[in-house]
């Protein structure tokens, strides 16, 4: 409040500055972030893996090959149906863990996502 | 078999201009034309019939942008052959992602094919989405246990089809399970030894590359039980790419797909479609006619392709 009744003082192009300064830093110690989680398919292989992302992440799938491939998660907790060239999977991962999945038409294509 | 000369070959193919048929005998290489010039010279209890595989209707790529239009083009090639064939047999994969309505497209457009049966085997395109429930809901009917797998007899030769792609294992392969393979082995036990046994499944039954899954982890325990047979034919698919191999009197083939063609083992990073032009493709896909004729060992193969 202090710093905020000092800042009245000056011109209001500064003084928006330093509240969107003070804005930003603020929503930068609480949010997840900022970069989209994302794993691209391509030539039969999940890539990042594993991919670290905080909770409450959804992370975008991506199918780059002209084969169709799903995203299958080990325990059942998600699942897509199967991806077609370009298509995407979205999922959030509310709680930390490790989440191990595979493609169900190529059963040797396994990847891990780690929720912290 | 006639053993023909060069000149004698030429005047076969202008007169006909009907495919060759190469058949190993003994080891000794002989030819004979795929038809006979008229059904007279037929031998009585010959019949031909054609594998049709990897149809992947609903592909849309670099290598093909309309599948179903590839699949009415090798059903009207198969409807232009001197001999009709007694049967089609789908080695699998009849659609390229379970999507709705693929199916119904495949069945109506084999409907087109002049022959009295169309048989079918699952590929992992089939049965990826459900485990199976669709394919064998549609086709699992006169199978044994409604499970997929099926034997039936014609003209003497024994044919069995094997479902390889229910039974995962996490490695990516195909896989029979026990208790396919314990009804194999009831299923030809009772059989002399001079019965022609054909075989069809979706993934080949022996190592082609493993690195990419083009094997079957329990195959070697099935053709156990087939090795006593003086001829048998393994007709597999899943590979989009003929690759052949003889192993005392088993002759393994598989079939090119109607949609595209896959790489050589090992030539690319990954087996999916090549990636290439559709006119190159056409050269790479299309159908494989089998014949039998009465002692005659083994069947003649004879792939043919669109472009």
């Amino acid at each position: 409040m202090t710093m905020m009744n000092r800042v009245s003082k000056r011109s209001k192009g500064t003084g928006l500055a330093v509240v969107l300064l003070a804005a930003a830093l603020l929503a930068a110690s609480h949010a997840p972030a900022a970069s989209p989680a994302a794993v691209g398919i391509k030539d039969f292989k999940f890539a990042p893996s594993p991919l670290t992302v905080p909770a409450g992440a959804t992370v975008t799938w991506t199918n780059h090959d002209e084969e169709p491939h799903t995203i299958t998660s080990t325990s059942g907790a998600f699942g897509s149906a199967g991806l077609s060239n370009e298509e995407t999977f979205t999922q959030t991962f509310t709680r930390p863990g490790t989440y191990t999945y595979f493609c169900a038409l190529h059963r040797h294509m396994k990847a891990t996502v780690v929720v912290r | 078999m006639d053993r023909i000369d060069r000149r004698g070959f030429l005047e076969c193919m202008a007169w006909t201009g009907a495919a060759v048929v190469w058949t190993a005998s003994s080891g000794v290489l002989s030819s004979r034309l795929a038809a006979p010039a008229s059904a007279a010279e037929a031998p009585t209890g010959a019949f031909s019939f054609v594998q049709i595989s990897d149809t992947h209707v609903g592909f849309k790529g670099q290598a093909n942008s309309d599948a179903a239009a590839t699949l009415q083009q090798v059903i009207d090639r198969v409807n232009a052959l001197p001999s009709r064939p007694a049967f089609v047999l789908h080695t699998g994969d009849q659609t390229h992602g379970q999507k709705a309505g693929a199916f119904d497209t495949v069945a109506e457009l084999l409907k087109g094919v002049k022959t009295e049966r169309v048989f079918y085997v699952p590929g992992e395109h089939d049965v990826f989405l459900d485990g199976g429930k669709e394919y064998l809901s549609r086709y699992g009917k006169g199978t044994v246990d409604g499970r997929g797998w099926q034997s039936f007899d014609y003209k003497g030769t024994h044919f069995v089809g094997l479902v390889n792609v229910l039974k995962y294992k996490g490695e990516g392969m195909g896989s029979l399970g026990q208790e396919q393979i314990e009804w194999l082995e009831k299923d030809v036990g009772g059989l002399s030894g001079s019965t022609p046994i054909v075989v069809f499944s979706h993934v080949p039954l022996w190592a082609v590359y493993p690195q990419w899954g083009w094997t079957t982890e329990d195959a070697e325990r099935a053709l156990g039980y087939l090795r006593r047979f003086g001829s048998v034919t393994v007709l597999n698919g899943h590979i989009h790419q003929v690759v052949q191999k003889v192993e005392g009197t088993v002759s393994f083939h598989t079939a090119m797909s109607t949609a595209f063609p896959q790489p050589a083992p090992g030539s690319a990073p990954a087996p999916g479609p090549m990636k290439i032009p559709e006119a190159e493709a056409r050269r790479m896909i299309g159908v494989t006619e089998v014949a039998y004729v009465p002692g005659k060992h083994p069947l003649a193969v004879v792939d043919s392709t669109l472009g």
